[in-house]
């Protein structure tokens, strides 16, 4: 959190120094465009506080480390999909579930589609990019991930 | 005024929620409590990124000049601006929320919605602090397979999403009158 602040003080300071009428336009049209979207923040917050609960981590081992890799897979990818968390959970996250005897097929097909993919977040999305190309991001993002988990398969000698 | 009536859907599942988690704190209700403490710590984490976020983009708006942000990352820059796209988001701070406002932003100025768009995936998928975290839970060869097979995927269906959107006259949402240009 330090890098970013500290670079948005120096260059806010620089800003300032070269011409303070332009930073007080910066600063006036950054809190105009953050109160424009605050509201959509606000339901991605509310669908995503719903999202964790409803997908607790017992939940996530139950469905992941199945006998057929290919539903595993599949399961994977629709709960990385609904589901938002924050890669400092995500990752450690994995790495239970890789214990816990998931294939490395799963794994990515669950952290893929968990990065790219956003249900929850679909609300904010759409304000910004519009619902049909949020889709079609969506559903690339998806297709992309699958790709990667099946190779990943390979790769890792979990599929013949 | 207008403010609330424009964001009445919003500001209302928002108000819900918080009368609802606020009535299971007091009635015991457990889903109720865990899910405001989700929220509230995602609140929290976002707070502290997001003001600096937009006062960037607000920087980025006074500053950059058009023309800049277009002969990089614009028509004609070519496959190039594919490595800008992927390179400015490999320092992105966030996910994929933080990535959406700037990714507009640079839109706005005149990058081409493919640039854009391998812009988010890259903000999604390779941020640098998020890949050496991946890599020490996962191992390297996990990290280095799912870098080698999805960069190529996402440059083409970036480009060919964007092209097709483009081609079709596809408009992003109008967000905000404070841009002099369009």
């Amino acid at each position: 959190m330090v890098p970013i602040y500290a670079l948005t003080l120096v260059l806010l300071v620089a800003s300032l120094c070269a011409d303070v009428d332009k930073t007080v336009k910066a600063v006036k049209s950054a809190g105009k465009q953050f109160a424009r979207i605050a509201p959509a923040f606000l339901s991605m917050l509310v669908c995503v506080a719903i999202a964790l609960y409803a997908v607790p981590e017992s939940l996530l081992t139950q469905l992941l480390a199945r006998e057929s890799k290919w539903l595993a897979t599949v399961f994977a990818a629709a709960i990385g999909s609904v589901s938002v968390m924050p890669g400092f959970i995500a990752f450690p996250l994995c790495g239970i579930l890789r214990g816990n005897g998931a294939p490395y097929m799963v794994v990515s097909a669950f952290s893929t589609t968990l990065m790219m993919v956003g249900v929850a977040t679909f609300p904010l999305e759409r304000s910004y990019l519009g619902t049909r190309l949020a889709l079609a991001r969506n559903g690339a993002s998806l297709g992309i991930a699958l790709i990667v988990a099946v190779i990943t398969g390979f790769v890792f000698g979990e599929l013949p | 005024m207008s403010y609330l009536r424009q964001n009445r859907l919003a500001l209302g599942l928002a108000a819900g929620f918080l009368l609802f988690v606020g009535a299971s704190r007091l009635g015991g209700f457990a889903p109720g409590r865990d899910m405001g403490g989700h929220f509230v710590s995602f609140l929290r984490d976002m707070l502290r990124v997001l003001p600096a976020v937009f006062i960037l983009i607000g920087l980025f708006d006074v500053w950059v000049k058009r023309q800049t942000v277009e002969k990089h990352l614009g028509h004609g820059a070519g496959l190039v601006s594919y490595l800008w796209a992927l390179l400015l988001a490999g320092t992105a701070v966030g996910g994929l929320h933080v990535a959406f406002p700037i990714a507009y932003a640079l839109h706005v100025k005149g990058a081409r919605l493919g640039v854009v768009l391998a812009y988010l995936a890259g903000a999604a998928i390779c941020r640098v602090p998020m890949t050496l975290f991946e890599a020490s839970f996962l191992g390297w060869r996990f990290t280095v397979v799912r870098f080698a097979v999805s960069l190529p995927l996402v440059v083409l269906t970036s480009a060919l999403l964007g092209a097709w959107f483009e081609r079709r006259g596809y408009r992003l949402p109008a967000l905000e009158d404070a841009h002099g240009a369009p």
